[in-house]
C-alpha cells in the first residue's frame, strides 16, 4: 500500500550499501562535498554551535537581571550581550536552522531526487554562511556591537561599535539565505519523482517551498538596506541620517519590509515539521492537507504587507497604522487554520506519546500563546501600552523559541534515526522535553506579566518591584538551559551507544523512509515512484471518515 | 560524484549532471533558477529606486537642480551602447542555439566591447564629477559644486549631497553588475572556443543573455530617473 509500490526496487531488496557517511572518506570529502545530506549535517553542527553561543549570552543576561542593580556586567557589556544574543540567534541559528539543516537533508529525500537542483550552489551557500559567521565573530572580538539586532538609525550610524562588520556579516548571510531559497524552489519545481504531484507533497516540502519564496523576495531588500546603512555610516549620504537630511523612519520601513517576512522565514519551516510529526505519531491522515499547504503560501504573501506594525509608535501616519493593524489580524487567520488542522488530526488518532510527539504537543501549546499574544500586539491601542516592553520579548520568544526551536528539536528527534542511523534513549528524551517545556514557560510566561506591568526591554537595571518576577524568569532559564544540555548529551551519546535505527522506525509514509538509515550516497536504489499521498499510513484509523483522495 | 564537474568528451551531452534524469530537466532547472535570481536582482535594485523616489518626494527642487550637473550626452551615449549590446547578446544566444561557434564568439566580443565602452564613459563621468568636488555624502564640496553649477547656468538648492549619494549608489551598483557581466561573458568566450555550445546545450549562453538584458533594463530606468528629471 505504501512502500512496496513507491519504488520499483525498495531498499529491502538490496544488500546494505555503505551510507553517505562512509561512502567517501577524509576531510576533503566533507569540505568539498556536493551531497545535500552531508551539507545538512554540516549546517546542523554549525547552527548548534551558534545556538550554544547565543544561549550562553542569554543565560548571562538573565543572571544580570537577578537583581535590580548592575552587579555582574557593566551597562555597556549588557548592551553588547543582548545584541550578541539577538543577532546570533536570528541570523546564525533560527534562519539557517530548519531550512539549512533539515531542509537540505530531507528535501531531496522527500522528493525522491538524488540531490537538490544545484549541488555546487548548495556548497557555495554553506561557505557564504561560514564567511558571514566569521564576520560576526570578528565583530564579537573587536569592539562588539550594541545596537540590538535591528540596527536602528541614527544610533547605528553614530555609535562607536563595530556596526560595519556586523551588518556586512548579515549582508553576506543574506546571500546564503537567498541562494538556499532559490535552490530549494527550483528543486521542488523540477526534481519531483514521477507521480509526486503537488497535492502529494509532504507538508514539510510545502513549508520549505513557501519559506523559499519569502527568502527570495525579502532578503534582497535586506541586502540593499544593509548596504545603504554601511554607505550611510561611511559616507553620510543622507538617506537615513537626519543630521544629513535623511529619514530614520525610512530605515525602519526598509528593515521591517525584510524582517517581518523573515519572521515567517523562521516559523514556516517549523510549521512543516509539526505537520509531519502530528500526522506520523498519531497514525492518522493529516486533517485539511490543502488548507495547511495553501495557508503556508497565504502566510508568505500576507507577511509582506504587515511590516508597519513594528512602527506604530515610530511616527508613521495613523491611517497606515490602522491598515497595518488590520492586515496583522489577517495573517493570524491562515496561522489559526494550521493550528486547528493539527488539533483535528490528533482527534481520534492513535497518539504515541514519544519524544517527537511531546515536542509537537509542546509546540501547539507554546506557539498558540505566542501567536495569540501577537494579535494583542497587532491591536493599535494595546500596542501603545505594550510597545518595547517585556511583553514583546515574551511574545517573540514564544514564537521563535517556543515555535521554531521546539519544532526544530522535535524534528531532530523525529529524523534522528534517519540522519544518524542511531536511536536516542526514549526515556531520556521525554525527561528532556519536560525540562525544556517547563523551563521555557517559567522563563517567558513571567515576562508577559512583568511586561504588562511596564518593564521596558533592553534595560540592565529596573525598579525593585519587578525583582520577584525577574528571579522566577531567571530560574526558568536555568531549567531550560539544563534541559537543553541534557538533550544535547543524550543525543550525542546515542551516536556511540544508541540502538541501530531501522529504515522506518515510526512508520512514516513519505519517501525518506523507504531508503536505508542513514541513506546511501545517491539516496535511493533506482528511481522511486509515488502513487499515493504521504499521509496514507498502513492500518490507518479511518473512523474519522476522512476522504483523502 | 565527479561526473558533476562536467569533464569528459566534448560531445553535446557532456555537461549532463548525475542528479538529473534528462537534459530537459537540467536545462529547465537552470533557466528557472536564473529567472528567480533575476527576480532577486530586481528586488535589490527596487530598494534603491524606492530610496530615490522618497528623496525626490522630500526634496523635489533639490533633485531638479542637482540633476542638471549630470551629462545628458554621456548618459545618452551609454543608453545607446547598452541597447546595442543587448541586441548583440541576443544574437550570441541565437548563434549558440544553431551551433555557429564563430558567430557566438563574434557577438560575444561585440557585447563585451559595448560593456567596456559603457564603463569607460562611466569613468569619465565619475572623474568629471570628482574634479568639481561632487563626491557622495559628507565628502561633497558644496562651494566648488555650486561654482561649477553656476558656470553652467544652474543653481544648486537644498541638500544636493543626497541626490549625488543616491546617484553614485545606483550607478555604482549597476556598474558592478556590468563588470560581473563582462566577467561571465569572458568565461563564455573560453567555453565557446572549446566548442561547448550547440543545439543540444546552450544553457549558459542563454542564462548570461538573460542576466545581461536585466542589467540593460535597469539602466533603461536609471537613465530617465537620474538624467532627465522634469
Amino acid at each position: 500500500m505504501v512502500t512496496a509500490d513507491k519504488s520499483s526496487s525498495p531498499g529491502g531488496d538490496h544488500a546494505r550499501e555503505p551510507s553517505f557517511y562512509t561512502s567517501q572518506k577524509g576531510l576533503k570529502s566533507w569540505l568539498f562535498t556536493l551531497d545535500h545530506k552531508r551539507l545538512g549535517m554540516m549546517y546542523l553542527v554549525s547552527t548548534m554551535i551558534f545556538f550554544f553561543v547565543g544561549g550562553v549570552a542569554a543565560l548571562s543576561l538573565r543572571t544580570e537581571l537577578l537583581t535590580p542593580e548592575l552587579d555582574v556586567f557593566s551597562a555597556t557589556t549588557y548592551n553588547k550581550l543582548f545584541t550578541v544574543h539577538g543577532a546570533v540567534m536570528v541570523f546564525l541559528v533560527i534562519i539557517p536552522s530548519v531550512p539549512g539543516a533539515m531542509g537540505n537533508f530531507l528535501l531531496p529525500l522527500m522528493l525522491g531526487a538524488k540531490d537538490v537542483a544545484f549541488p555546487r550552489l548548495n556548497l557555495l551557500s554553506f561557505y557564504i554562511y561560514t564567511l558571514g559567521a566569521v564576520f560576526f565573530l570578528i565583530t564579537l572580538l573587536t569592539g562588539s556591537l550594541d545596537t540590538g539586532w535591528t540596527f536602528y538609525t541614527p544610533y547605528s550610524t553614530s555609535t562607536g561599535t563595530a556596526v560595519i562588520s556586523a551588518t556586512f556579516g548579515a549582508f553576506i548571510l543574506g546571500f546564503s539565505s537567498i541562494l538556499t531559497g532559490l535552490n530549494f524552489l527550483v528543486t521542488v519545481h523540477k526534481m519531483r519523482a514521477p507521480g509526486l504531484t503537488w497535492n502529494r507533497l509532504p507538508l514539510f516540502v510545502w513549508a520549505i517551498y513557501s519559506t523559499a519564496v519569502i527568502q527570495i523576495l525579502a532578503t534582497p531588500v535586506l541586502a540593499i538596506t544593509l548596504m545603504l546603512l554601511i554607505i550611510e555610516r561611511t559616507l553620510n549620504i543622507g538617506i537615513f541620517d537626519p543630521a544629513m537630511g535623511g529619514d530614520p523612519v525610512l530605515f525602519q520601513h526598509f528593515f521591517w519590509f525584510y524582517s517581518h517576512p523573515a519572521v515567517y522565514i523562521m516559523i514556516l519551516p517549523g510549521f512543516g515539521i509539526i505537520s509531519e510529526l502530528v500526522a506520523v505519531h498519531s497514525r492518522k491522515h493529516i486533517f485539511g492537507y490543502k488548507a495547511i499547504a495553501l495557508s503556508s503560501v497565504a502566510i508568505a504573501i500576507i507577511s509582506f504587507l504587515v511590516w508597519g506594525h513594528h512602527m506604530f509608535v515610530s511616527g508613521q501616519s495613523e491611517l497606515a497604522g490602522v491598515v497595518f493593524s488590520f492586515l496583522t489580524f489577517a495573517v493570524a487567520v491562515p496561522t489559526a487554520i494550521k493550528v486547528f488542522s493539527w488539533v483535528a488530526t490528533l482527534y481520534k488518532g492513535s497518539i504515541e506519546f514519544n519524544t517527537p510527539m511531546l515536542y509537537a504537543l509542546a509546540f501547539l501549546f507554546t506557539f498558540t500563546i505566542g501567536g495569540l499574544t501577537g494579535v494583542f500586539l497587532g491591536a493599535l491601542s494595546v500596542d501603545i501600552h505594550l510597545h518595547d516592553t517585556y511583553f514583546v520579548v515574551a511574545h517573540f520568544h514564544y514564537v521563535m523559541m517556543g515555535g521554531t526551536i521546539i519544532a526544530f528539536i522535535g524534528g531532530i528527534h523525529h529524523w534522528w534515526g534517519k540522519m544518524t542511523g542511531r536511536m536516542f534513549n526514549e526515556t531520556h528524551g521525554r525527561w528532556g522535553c519536560l525540562l525544556v517545556f517547563i523551563g521555557f514557560n517559567v522563563t517567558f510566561f513571567s515576562q508577559f506579566l512583568v511586561g504588562q506591568q511596564g518593564m521596558p526591554r533592553r534595560y540592565a537595571t529596573y525598579v525593585p518591584q519587578f525583582q520577584n518576577i525577574h528571579v522566577i524568569s531567571t530560574i526558568g532559564s536555568y531549567i531550560l538551559g539544563v534541559g537543553l544540555l541534557w538533550t544535547a548529551i543524550y543525543l550525542l551519546r546515542s551516536l556511540k551507544s544508541g540502538a541501530q535505527a531501522s529504515d522506518n522506525p515510526y512508520g512514516g509514509a513519505s519517501l525518506e523512509w523507504i531508503t536505508q538509515s542513514p541513506p546511501i550516497e545517491h539516496n535511493f536504489h533506482g528511481q522511486p515512484r509515488v502513487d499515493t499521498d504521504p499521509y496514507n499510513f498502513p492500518q490507518i484509523d479511518r473512523s474519522g471518515g476522512m476522504d483523502h483522495h | 560524484m565527479s561526473s558533476a564537474h562536467g569533464q569528459g568528451p566534448k560531445a553535446p551531452h557532456a555537461f549532463m549532471q548525475h542528479h538529473y534524469n534528462t537534459p530537459e530537466q537540467q536545462a529547465g532547472a537552470a533557466k528557472l533558477g536564473m529567472w528567480v535570481f533575476l527576480a532577486t536582482e530586481v528586488l535589490m535594485f527596487s530598494g534603491l529606486f524606492l530610496a530615490y523616489f522618497i528623496v525626490r518626494m522630500f526634496y523635489p527642487d533639490m533633485v531638479l537642480g542637482s540633476h542638471e550637473l549630470l551629462s545628458k550626452t554621456m548618459g545618452g551615449i551609454n543608453t545607446v551602447v547598452l541597447l546595442t549590446s543587448s541586441f548583440t547578446m541576443a544574437m550570441a544566444v541565437r548563434a549558440a542555439q544553431v551551433g555557429n561557434t564563430p558567430a557566438i564568439l563574434r557577438n560575444l566580443y561585440l557585447t563585451i566591447g559595448c560593456a567596456l565602452i559603457f564603463m569607460v564613459v562611466k569613468y569619465f563621468e565619475y572623474t568629471g564629477k570628482f574634479a568639481h568636488g561632487i563626491f557622495p555624502g559628507k565628502y561633497f564640496d558644496y562651494a566648488r559644486a555650486a561654482e561649477y553649477a553656476h558656470e553652467h547656468g544652474h543653481e544648486l538648492v537644498g541638500l544636493p549631497h543626497i541626490f549625488f549619494g543616491i546617484y553614485f549608489c545606483m550607478t555604482g551598483l549597476h556598474g558592478v553588475h556590468v563588470l560581473v557581466g563582462i566577467g561571465v561573458m569572458v568565461w563564455l568566450v573560453f567555453r565557446a572556443k572549446r566548442g561547448h555550445f550547440g543545439p543540444q546545450y546552450f544553457t549558459p549562453v542563454e542564462n548570461v543573455g538573460l542576466y545581461w538584458h536585466i542589467v540593460d533594463l535597469v539602466w533603461i530606468f536609471l537613465f530617465p530617473l537620474l538624467y532627465l528629471v522634469k
